[in-house]
């Protein structure tokens, strides 16, 4: 596969929203290179007429009754939560 | 009166007998934690206070109402979450969070009587084979202190090894049970996808994880997988079958039994020491009945690669929940939303993770799920094929846990893909999704080497029967590390 | 240069069930924040998604209703986005083997009969809802967090705001009948996008695209794909480009306003959904919950023309919403006219729910009230005029029009020598008005008819009364 750029890593830390200075999109470059390349592996092999596995178990159809039980109190949905306000959930502005 | 090196049988036998109590026995966990700690540092979080209350409690149950796990102590790895014990799986991301539920294994513990110690260090979120990976402390190897006790639940097999607990629950994604048990010198069971309930376990990549015991002997993990199995309402993927009694199936007959070897475990990448102490295995089984033969897993040399972009894939989404808003680290530095999950998940993952999320992310994106993500199911199902065409003439497939004994602490951490070989005999089974098992089987210049016995799915019996066989018929499970001298008993 | 609009519309639709897609927590709409989730809602570590069955029963109704094709083997996917409303930072959908494929229905407009294409009906989970203080922050509630959505994507087949306008109004009257969601706009259970390009008359390939989002009422959607519509034409006509991008409709100003530009498309990295195992449906399940399908509107409709013989306009109109609808049935069969019935509820009760900002089943009025005031119209108790006191009552207060036309004295004059009465003492204190009317000026008779209704509080049987007065001021 084709080299992974000092671009590319930062585009894929966006989409998986890590900030990374551009010393450590470099170390990540490198090391991501070489374990892709060894992911090249694979193509030896010819999987054009193998099914794809999600599930090793071939269980279908596991739902559940529609019925409720009681939400929780907002005293513990709001245990972990750092900043909250007025029962709900306080977060930093949406600034793109 | 020494509570170490005791069995589930002879700890119960002392209660019955008034030798000691469960309050005691609890005390004397502690007191052996304290001791020991200092130099294993296995465990993150004690459960002194409840754990004391809860014992004396117990004391006071009939006989009559109690099973053969009642009363006995037992250690959690931090990524099974237990409601009012800090749970962080090792990580600074989820540095004081506080559960407000408990794991179904947790229940379950709870329902079979056991008293929860404390939680152990494992390397975060799971993703490492040495425990250095850990944002809290880094576990030491009982039998060397300077060497690592293996990953990522190397504080459950640590904690096993050194005596502080007689029970752990680990959890095993590409050899995170069986490796550690290796290098630990303990019995870790990876028990069938499916078979034991994941809700509450902290996912790392869900197709793959599953909880299982690590123990001192056979007969005890039995007992201890007894404890956890079933099928539970709270998770798709469990599997609605009948649960036997594993400990009934440790019957120490294995005659007839048909043993594959895999050639590709006894290849290239595996030491000597690794192979020749699973082939001296092998003999004494065959000894005692068992017929072994040689047969390829033809597709073991792409497991490794296969893993990692399945588990990476799968990580990169399960861990994308962490993001400061509703538990866990929250960053200090953020002016906008974007800042805000950019800078808490930076500081609050680690190296390994951060590589995992990124290599998942980029196998997902478009352009390259078709290369990476789907192949990859396709080869997996390529390497099931392997273990479903073996197991059609073998009742157990049998090698090494582990190429080599347990590493120098920060020998091949900055080395990924060396580090990653480490799990090339344990991720082909996770793959496949059926049991394995790795017990003692041997020594390297004094550190254990673990015997991998894989087994069909949900024959967890005949895996625990032909390792109790070979337990009984050796002795390295009785061999203590030099840790424990000095130590409280 | 010509332009032909190409619209497309995305419609979610919330299902009514008692709990939500992927967890017990109730899916009820109204609660105070925050006390209606559990951690799987939440996203905590460890927690794992189960399918409510109820759910997948009703997805499938409403792609049934809008005659898609079953997918036999369906599985849910992870769409892998970060949003603080989006606790996992995963929503479960479907990517690649939606519920339902290829469905259709048709509209009319103008008299004219359309088929529109529905390309996928899709099963996922809703998310939690944000507000933005303006303070530098915003705030979240996850109540909303899971509640089961189907996503219904149309076909780019339409090609005028009214076309889309009939397209969201017919979705919404399928869905009413099947019963699988309020379907209400103002409470978000019912909510829609539109993927609005312009292409030259006779070209074949699409222009580009802009997804117009924020459209909270029908005439929203309509008003918002018309500015859309002039929008991308003067920028195309004046020699420039249209982007790819997402706009909002700005209800304050009738404008679509520019929310992002999408780069590529977005890139969401579906996969599988490890935590759920597949759905597979069998012919009996299929069966099961068709057979739960009830009479549709178009069915309604034409049973309506040709066993009531109502006009199709009307018909349609009535069908549309299926309490009316149901309403209409229910009065009929309580013994009233079918004609005065329909002509009620879509005259006077249609008036008065959208003067009241109400929905039928908010009022007071019963079926049962309804025909027993019809029955007395058509009896001559009560005149249209009178019937309309009667109504204001029976749809404020409910009780039975018997009572009420009792109670209030309303019952009609039909009495010849009683009218005569009224009618004298009209004419006597009238003169002027017979004058008028002999020299030919018939508004005198129409000022008389006043004088009396006013005397008998408008009780008077006005046919009967127009009779006699004419006798009367013929004698004088």
């Amino acid at each position: 596969m084709a080299k992974m750029t000092k671009e590319e890593v930062i585009e894929v830390a966006h989409l998986a929203r890590l900030a990374i200075t551009d010393e450590e999109a470099e170390h990540f470059a490198d090391q991501l290179e070489a374990i892709t390349n060894a992911m090249e592996l694979l193509n030896e092999l010819d999987t054009d007429n193998v099914e794809p596995t999600t599930h090793v178990l071939q269980m279908v159809n596991v739902l559940r009754e529609d019925k409720s039980i009681p939400g929780l109190d907002r005293e513990l949905v709001l245990k972990n939560v750092k900043e909250h306000e007025g029962g709900q959930v306080k977060v930093p502005t949406i600034l793109e | 009166m020494s509570l170490v090196e005791k069995t589930a049988a002879q700890l119960q036998e002392m209660i019955h007998t008034k030798e000691t109590t469960i309050a005691e026995m609890t005390q004397k966990a502690f007191d052996r934690i304290e001791a020991l700690e200092p130099k294993v540092d296995a465990f993150l979080a004690l459960n002194k206070e409840r754990a004391t209350q809860q014992a004396e409690e117990m004391d006071r149950v009939p006989f009559a109402e109690r099973g053969p796990l009642f009363g006995l102590p037992i250690g959690v790895k931090d990524n099974i979450v237990t409601e009012g014990l800090e749970t962080t799986a090792s990580s600074r991301i989820l540095e004081g969070f506080n559960p407000i539920y408990n794991a179904t294994v947790v229940e379950k513990l709870k329902e079979a009587g056991m008293v929860t110690v404390g939680k152990l260090n494992m390397d975060e979120f799971a993703m490492g084979s040495s425990n250095e990976n850990s944002y809290y402390k880094k576990t030491k190897n009982p039998w060397n202190l300077e060497t690592v006790p293996g990953g990522s639940s190397g504080g459950s097999a640590a904690a096993v090894a050194a005596g502080e607990v007689p029970f752990t629950l680990g959890s095993d994604t590409g050899g995170s049970i069986r490796q550690p048990a290796a290098f630990c010198g303990v019995v870790g069971m990876k028990p069938t996808y499916g078979r034991v309930s994941r809700f509450g376990l902290i996912a790392y990549a869900s197709s793959l994880d599953q909880i299982g015991p690590i123990t001192r002997t056979v007969k005890d993990n039995a007992l201890l997988l007894n404890a956890i199995s079933g099928h539970d309402d709270k998770d798709s993927t469990s599997a609605n079958v009948e649960v036997p009694d594993f400990a009934a199936a440790l019957t120490g007959d294995i005659t007839g039994l048909r043993i594959g070897v895999p050639k590709e475990y006894f290849g290239e990448g595996v030491g000597e020491a690794a192979k020749q102490a699973a082939l001296d295995a092998l003999k004494v089984l065959e000894e005692r009945g068992a017929i072994c033969e040689e047969i390829s897993l033809p597709h073991s040399k792409y497991a490794l690669a296969t893993y990692y972009l399945l588990a990476s894939s799968e990580a990169s989404s399960n861990l994308s929940r962490f993001d400061g808003i509703r538990y866990g680290y929250r960053t200090e530095k953020a002016g906008n939303l974007l800042e805000f999950y950019m800078n808490t998940r930076s500081e609050g993952f680690g190296d390994e993770v951060k590589r995992r999320i990124m290599l998942g992310t980029y196998a997902l994106s478009s352009g390259y799920y078709d290369a990476y993500y789907k192949k990859a199911q396709k080869v997996r199902t390529l390497i099931k094929k392997d273990f479903d065409d073996a197991f059609e003439k073998y009742d157990v497939i049998i090698g090494p846990t582990t190429p080599t004994p347990a590493f120098k602490i920060g020998e091949i951490i900055d080395d990924p893909l060396t580090m990653y070989a480490n799990d090339i005999l344990t991720i082909p089974v996770n793959l496949a999704g059926v049991p394995a098992i790795s017990i003692p089987c041997g020594f390297a210049d004094g550190l254990p080497l673990g015997l991998q016995i894989i087994g069909k799915y949900f024959d967890e019996e005949t895996v625990y029967r032909v390792a109790d066989v070979f337990e009984q018929a050796t002795d390295f499970h009785k061999k203590t590390p030099q840790t424990w001298e000095g130590a409280a008993q | 240069m010509n332009f032909e609009t190409i619209i497309g519309l995305e419609v979610h639709v919330e299902l009514k069930t008692e709990s939500k897609m992927f967890s017990p927590a109730p899916a009820h709409f109204g609660a105070e924040p925050n006390t209606n989730t559990n951690v799987v809602d939440l996203g905590y570590p460890g927690v794992l998604p189960v399918v409510n069955k109820r759910a997948v029963d009703w997805a499938m109704k409403a792609a049934l209703a809008l005659n898609c094709e079953i997918t036999r083997h369906t599985k849910f996917d992870r769409k892998n986005y970060f949003y603080p409303d989006n606790p996992k930072a995963y929503q479960i959908s479907q990517f690649d083997q939606p519920i339902g494929e290829h469905g259709w229905i048709e509209i009319e407009v103008k008299g004219e009969k359309k088929r529109i294409g529905i390309t996928r009906l899709h099963m996922e989970e809703d998310a939690g809802k944000l507000t933005h203080t303006g303070n530098g922050h915003s705030l979240v509630d996850f109540n909303r967090q899971g509640t089961p959505l189907i996503e219904i994507v149309s076909e780019p087949d339409m090609r005028t705001a009214d076309e889309a306008y009939a397209f969201l109004e017919k979705i919404k009257a399928i869905i009413q009948y099947t019963g699988v969601s309020d379907v209400r706009m103002e409470e978000g259970s019912l909510r829609c996008d539109a993927n609005i390009s312009l292409r030259p008359f006779g070209q074949d390939e699409f222009g580009t695209k802009t997804e117009l989002k924020n459209l909270n009422s029908f005439n929203f959607v309509r008003k918002g794909i018309e500015h859309e519509q002039v929008r991308q034409e003067q920028v195309l006509l004046s020699g420039g480009f249209i982007g790819q991008e997402t706009r909002r409709y700005d209800e304050s100003t009738g404008k679509t306003l520019l929310m992002r530009i999408k780069e590529g498309s977005d890139d969401y990295r579906y996969f599988p959904e490890p935590d759920l195992v597949d759905i597979v449906i069998d012919d009996a399940w299929l069966e099961r919950v068709r057979a739960e399908i009830p009479e549709l509107p178009d069915a309604r409709k034409a049973r309506y023309v040709s066993e009531l013989g109502m006009s199709p306009y009307d018909a349609m109109v009535l069908t549309l919403a299926k309490p009316i609808s149901d309403f209409f049935e229910a009065t009929v069969a309580a013994g009233a006219d079918a004609k005065l019935a329909s002509n009620w509820l879509m005259g006077e009760v249609s008036a008065y729910l959208n003067a009241e900002q109400k929905e039928l089943e908010d009022t007071e009025l019963t079926p049962e009230g309804l025909a027993g005031m019809i029955k007395l119209i058509s009896d001559g108790t009560i005149s249209s005029k009178i019937a309309k006191k009667v109504f204001k009552e029976l749809i404020e207060k409910g009780g039975d029009a018997n009572n009420i036309v009792k109670a209030k004295g309303l019952v009609q004059i039909s009495d010849e020598n009683t009218l005569r009465e009224f009618v004298t003492t009209a004419l006597d204190s009238n003169p002027q008005s017979i004058e008028d009317f002999k020299n030919g000026k018939d508004r005198a008779i129409g000022f008389l008819v006043g004088q009396i209704m006013k005397q008998t509080k408008g009780q008077a049987n006005p046919p009967l009364l127009n009779k006699i007065l004419l006798a009367e001021i013929a004698k004088r």
